[in-house]
């Protein structure tokens, strides 16, 4: 499943844009743009996504080459970590107390 | 005719289990995302307000973009220059939301340039003045972010994330613009003439921004149960007002309302009557600059048409190119 | 495609028309130095005002005419960073005369300009506004390059900064000319066409007039960047088997105020609210 939006019709395509805001953080998607090749599509998510400096580093990805989960079947694809609580630390009470723990 | 399978029409139809899903995401306040089941009438109604928001970003550069040559300091140039570059980029933000609807650039701007598509009515009017570049950012602007601030909060998460973005940076152009006037209002009698002169100019169209009264609204109910809306044209125009009155009289000017008068029982500022005739006028073409702000988008797409298509052609040719490298 | 950092910040108190403003530590506007410049050094700082200022202008009237939004916004940003440029270079020019930004930009009239008669060139369609960038802009970043080393120090920061945004600048039109010039029959035939209508102004540039004698050291002087300009450019040209235009050299002149007749319409345009309100401020 690809990426809400993409059209092969357009004469230019749609990339989406992801925008480091700072050095220890991860890139987070910050919308899309259109651009004829992914020089210009990075060039442009400069331009567009940080006027006011808001990013240190950009990605931009074709937008017709993203795959997401199928929302179809979100119910059963996502079901399955509910109810494994022993995956969180704070699943673990009788610890509470001790230090460093 | 008769028939055993004919359902019973006095029960609701049952409703499906997708839509249900939808409907317990709104009533937890929670957010529609792109991939999720929605009504078709809700992705309608979402296309054709975040495309028209979009249009109105892009057809709003023209007014201002009128004074960037003519600027009377190197700083209001570059700030105008800044603020008017913002429009083409909320325009972007907000296409790129739409997009996510299934709606494609191409066809947006193919409708906005054959006038298919609505773009707010306040960008028909025009800016003779340079006093105008300061009404635009303290009316419109003003205006405009009293009916955005809630829209960050829309059902539908692109556009309120898109919202988000947008309102952090409209205010800057709310304040340059009341900064303009003020810088007019304690100048020469000549500049104090200018800004009250396009304060009147645009005061009763920026109130007209909030739409039709809600008596008059027909989309409006919809979009508050789907909580693309949150308020109605009234209650935000009333606290547009609200917070104009004060700033007006910071600036120094007078709002060209004979009958606004505080009343004290409802603590609000009671305006005189919209005249709405105008408004509809406007709406259906028939303001001043209709015309000239469609043929100028217009002009802008035909001229362009060249470059976008030499680009696309480059891009073929360089992806050919790469794929014959790595089959050789 | 979530962005759940952004969400709900501003939303949160939903104060109509209440839109809480970030606190954000601001850079200088513009770039001061400690420094008075002297009439020479004014002088000189008005060539490179000048040259950005009018370019910039230029580029300004771009601005929702693009051929694709996106470049509206890119165009946006080369002409915002010129102002800032033209704004640091004439503000120091001005300390020599007491005079501010804006009575160079606004109160002097043609024969007091000193710009290059290739920013004064019109902007034509999208290929000669290219043509022009890439031209400039390779130059610009070869003189802001060595202009970091003058011995002016207001001169230095000024260059330090605007090197930067140059090279920016001559990436973005580099990328243009490949598209343009490898594009379509008919982007190629207009890039040529443009190419050929620029050409001409380019000599100017590197021209060296008195004043650069007697700055030793501080200004750069013009002839000694011809050759890492044209060794710049001459890659980008083969890559998009585009020729050097050979033809005619205008005479210039821009240097001691003698300028294309195109300048004359820019300054009325862009001067023309200012000179109806002598003495008011904006």
């Amino acid at each position: 499943m690809t990426t809400p939006g993409d059209s092969a019709a357009e004469i230019w395509p749609l990339w989406e844009v992801f925008v480091r805001s700072n050095r220890g953080l991860s890139h987070v998607h910050v919308g899309s743009l259109h651009a004829p090749d992914e020089t210009l599509a990075v060039r442009n998510a400069r331009d567009l996504y940080t006027r006011r400096s808001e990013g240190v580093s950009v990605w931009v990805v074709p937008a017709a080459a993203i795959t997401t989960s199928d929302p179809d079947a979100k119910g059963a694809f996502f079901e399955s970590p509910a109810g494994k609580n022993y995956r969180h630390a704070s699943y673990y009470s009788k610890s509470e107390g001790v230090k460093h723990l | 005719m008769t028939s055993t399978i004919t359902p019973d029409m006095s029960v609701p139809a049952a409703i499906s289990v997708e839509e249900q899903q939808f409907n317990d995401l709104l009533e937890a306040d929670s957010r529609i995302e792109p991939r999720d089941w929605m009504p078709e009438g809700y992705r309608k109604s979402l296309v054709r307000q975040i495309s028209q928001h979009a249009h109105s970003e892009i057809i709003g550069m023209q007014p201002e973009s009128n004074w960037i040559t003519r600027a009377p300091s190197l700083k209001r140039k570059a700030i105008l220059m800044a603020k008017v570059q913002d429009e083409a980029g909320h325009g972007l933000y907000l296409y790129s939301a739409a997009q996510t609807l299934g709606a494609t650039r191409d066809d947006m701007t193919d409708a906005l340039i054959a006038g298919k598509a609505r773009y707010s009515s306040i960008f028909n009017y025009p800016t003779p003045s340079w006093a105008d570049m300061g009404s635009i950012g303290w009316l419109v602007d003003g205006a405009a972010i009293c009916n955005q601030v809630p829209l960050c909060r829309a059902s539908y998460g692109p556009y309120g994330r898109a919202m988000v973005r947008i309102c952090k940076e409209e205010s800057f152009h709310q304040r340059q613009g009341f900064e303009i006037l003020l810088e007019l209002m304690q100048g020469t009698d000549e500049q104090r003439q200018m800004a009250q002169d396009s304060v009147n100019r645009w005061y009763w169209p920026a109130l007209m921004m909030f739409g039709p009264p809600d008596d008059d609204s027909p989309n409006s109910a919809q979009s508050m149960v789907w909580k693309i809306k949150r308020h109605s044209n009234d209650e935000l125009r009333q606290r547009f007002v609200n917070m104009l009155v004060p700033q007006a009289a910071v600036l120094g000017v007078t709002l060209p309302d004979p009958d606004l008068h505080f009343n004290e029982e409802t603590q609000q500022w009671d305006l005189g009557v919209i005249d709405w005739t105008e408004f509809h006028e406007v709406l259906a073409g028939r303001g001043p600059n209709n015309a000239q702000r469609l043929q100028r988008r217009r002009d802008a797409h035909d001229e362009g048409q060249w470059v976008r298509e030499a680009a696309a052609a480059y891009a073929r040719k360089q992806s050919a190119r790469t794929e014959e490298m790595a089959a050789s | 495609m979530n962005d759940d950092t952004a969400n709900n910040d501003s939303a949160e108190a939903d104060v109509h028309g209440h839109v809480a403003v970030e606190v954000t530590t601001l850079d200088a506007e513009l770039i001061e130095g400690p420094s008075v410049a002297t009439a020479d050094i004014a002088e000189y700082a008005v060539w490179l005002g000048d040259d950005s200022l009018v370019l910039a202008q230029q580029l300004g009237a771009w601005i929702s005419r693009a051929p694709e939004l996106e470049e509206d916004v890119a165009l946006g940003n080369v002409a915002l960073d010129l102002i800032g440029h033209a704004r640091s270079l004439l503000h120091y020019a001005g300390t020599a005369t007491d005079r501010s930004e804006d009575d160079l930009a606004y109160w002097r009239t043609e024969p007091d300009f000193r710009s290059l008669h290739i920013v004064e060139q019109p902007n034509g369609d999208f290929a000669h506004t290219i043509a022009r960038q890439f031209v400039v802009s390779h130059y610009l970043f070869e003189l802001y390059s060595r202009l970091r080393a003058s011995a002016d120090p207001t001169l230095a920061a000024i260059a330090a900064k605007a090197v930067k945004e140059v090279d920016y600048h001559r990436d973005h039109s580099t990328q243009w000319v490949l598209r343009l010039a490898e594009g379509t029959d008919e982007s190629r035939r207009r890039m040529i066409t443009a190419m050929s209508d620029l050409w001409p102004y380019v000599e100017e540039i590197f021209r060296d007039d008195p004043l650069i004698d007697r700055l030793e050291g501080i200004a750069v002087r013009p002839s000694s960047l011809r050759p890492a300009f044209d060794s710049a450019i001459a890659p980008v040209l083969a890559e998009a088997e585009l020729d050097i235009p050979v033809g005619f050299v205008a005479s210039g002149g821009g240097r001691t105020g003698k300028h294309s007749e195109h300048l004359a319409f820019l300054l009325a345009e862009m001067q023309v609210l200012t000179r109806a309100h002598p003495g008011a401020s904006w």
